[in-house]
């Protein structure tokens, strides 16, 4: 774990652990447009679905992260790790609200307040992975 | 940064579960008062947790005397006495709902805790009190093999049983313990999914029809309206060809049905839907109306827009029928008996016993009770009285669950099943009269 002050970058498997929820937050934005286009209960149900699977994913991301940031603590981090957490940590509160309010009954499950909690997990899982993926190799540590 | 943020969420959350904003409306009669329509992250929900009966028993009115009639039977559900006072018990569970959110996973078993963890009787148990001095001589096995059967009835002597797919006709001889010829299907049952599964069952006055009410297929048009084809509606059947028609239509859950003794109008004992609030929808009984539209799942109570449903349909809205008499909000209305006569005392000489399996979807828990409700020509008057009570116990422990109630009018008492503790009480008045009794009405 880090000693070496700076962004860490992800091992690997945090890397590949996070492509989860950047591909199941974008799919659960997409079904939600879809069923509030068409009424069609099923693409609810498959929101409700993408977005559970997308907080075990992202959880797991959040929680790596967060340990990795608490150990290198005093490697004072700043600016991007901190940055990915804060954009996990919104994801993640985002996606929890979108899971209880998913589990509603009918347009209840989406509507516009589903809708935008969905935008925001899309978008926060997206900023996430765009700032972890483009970090500076020399800066990569484990 | 934010695990503050995240601890005042969770705390948020848990409050937000625990108030649930029941204001203790009066919500019985003919017009309740009716809260907005909310919908919470988390609904509401308080189980009560079972326990065992032990020593006790539920509490009935002065002059009454409660027994368990019997006991270990395998989750009890509607009941009918035969004339010769025999009662049989349908036993069963049934529904087969595919889990098709993340939300059916947890809800089942969040809920299931609230249940019998005995294995569904799929059979129909006859109990007979001969002699009828409230201690069951002989017990049988009436009919086996049955697939969730709930509602009975019978007509002159063939039998009816209601599966949860489908409704059969047994011949019966007066006196009879045991049927084992197979029955003759009278007609299939919508069964695809079988969200609400129980199949109630009445038969005309004249014998000539029957009627099945069959419950909608989801709480409030979730699984789409493609999956609610012949639901929420009550069937009117022949029962010599088995044709069918929807006598009503929109009626949500239409869990006990039975003929008013004096009137001959149906009546329905109806449960709405959940999860917009501790105190809405409240469940009802109603005469039925030919050709009758309730309401579900696009409107509740006459006119209010339920606006989970999409598309909207103003037009059934506008043709929404307000129902007779509200009974509150998620009691779960399952038995239905209407009585009249002189052998209860004179507070009871007419009206009508209603079963309330009881609440999930509120804090204040709800129902878990029999009630009386007074009559006079045929309609409702009055509040819903306390008839048989504390299947609660002191700590909201659910010791007991009412469900089907019938009424003996000759040996005089009334029989309720209980589904959680697996029993079926009777009840009757303590001073037993002295000179034989002439049958009173009952339904």
């Amino acid at each position: 774990m880090p000693q070496t002050p700076g962004w860490t970058g992800l091992h690997p498997l945090h890397a590949l652990i996070l492509a989860f929820p950047i591909a199941l937050f974008s799919g659960a934005l997409v079904s939600d447009i879809t069923y509030l286009n068409s009424a069609v209960m099923q693409w609810s149900n498959f929101s409700a679905w993408l977005i559970t699977f997308g907080m075990v994913f992202g959880s797991i991301a959040l929680i790596w992260t967060i340990v990795a940031l608490f150990r290198g603590r005093r490697a004072g981090y700043r600016g991007r790790p901190v940055a990915y957490l804060a954009l996990l940590v919104v994801m993640w509160i985002a996606g929890l609200i979108n899971a209880f309010h998913h589990s509603r009954d009918a347009w209840g499950s989406v509507g516009t307040v589903g809708l935008i909690l969905s935008i925001v997990s899309a978008v926060a899982a997206l900023a996430a992975g765009w700032l972890a993926y483009s970090a500076p190799r020399r800066e990569v540590i484990r | 940064m934010n695990l503050k943020a995240l601890a005042a969420l969770t705390a948020a959350l848990a409050l937000a579960a625990c108030d649930d904003g029941d204001r203790g409306l009066d919500q019985t009669g003919p017009r309740p008062e009716l809260p907005e329509p909310r919908q919470s992250l988390i609904p509401p929900m308080n189980i009560a947790w079972p326990v065992a009966w032990e020593d006790d028993k539920p509490t009935v009115p002065a002059g009454f005397t409660i027994t368990a009639f019997a006991t270990d039977l395998k989750i009890p559900r509607q009941l009918l006495v035969l004339p010769n006072g025999d009662v049989l018990v349908a036993e069963g569970s049934g529904g087969n709902a595919p889990r098709l959110r993340p939300k059916d996973v947890i809800a089942g078993l969040v809920k299931s805790e609230g249940k019998t963890s005995v294995e569904s009787g799929n059979r129909v148990t006859l109990l007979r009190d001969a002699d009828r001095d409230g201690v069951v001589d002989t017990r049988t096995v009436f009919i086996d093999d049955l697939n969730a059967p709930y509602g009975l009835a019978l007509v002159g002597s063939n039998l009816y049983v209601a599966n949860q797919d489908a409704l059969l006709e047994f011949a019966y001889q007066p006196g009879q313990t045991q049927i084992t010829t197979p029955g003759r299907v009278v007609t299939k049952l919508p069964s695809e999914i079988n969200h609400h599964w129980t199949k109630s069952l009445a038969a005309s006055p004249d014998g000539s029809m029957l009627y099945v009410g069959i419950g909608s297929n989801s709480n409030a048009a979730e699984r789409g309206m493609m999956a609610e084809q012949d639901r929420a509606v009550i069937w009117e059947i022949d029962r010599i060809t088995g044709a069918h028609r929807s006598y009503a239509e929109g009626i949500r859950n239409p869990t006990a049905l039975a003929f008013h003794p004096e009137t001959g109008a149906l009546w329905a004992a109806v449960n709405e839907r959940d999860e917009i609030g501790p105190e809405l929808v409240p469940d009802y009984i109603t005469a039925v109306r030919d050709g009758g539209f309730y309401g579900w799942p696009y409107a509740y109570w006459g006119s209010n827009v339920d606006t989970r449903v999409r598309p909207q349909r103003p037009d059934l809205v506008s043709r929404t029928i307000v129902p007779d008499y509200a009974l509150g909000s998620h009691v779960a209305t399952l038995g239905l008996a209407f009585f009249s006569g002189a052998t209860f005392g004179p507070q009871y000489t007419n009206g009508a016993f209603v079963g309330m399996h009881g609440s999930w979807n509120r804090q204040n828990l709800a129902g878990y009770k029999v009630v009386w409700i007074p009559f006079s020509a045929g309609r409702p008057v009055g509040k819903p009285q306390d008839f048989v009570t504390d299947f609660l116990d002191e700590n909201g422990n659910a010791r007991g669950r009412p469900v089907g109630v019938a009424v003996d009018p000759i040996g005089n008492a009334l029989f309720v099943a209980d589904d959680l503790a697996n029993i079926v009480w009777r009840v009757a008045p303590v001073a037993r009269p002295a000179t034989p009794l002439t049958a009173p009405t009952a339904g």
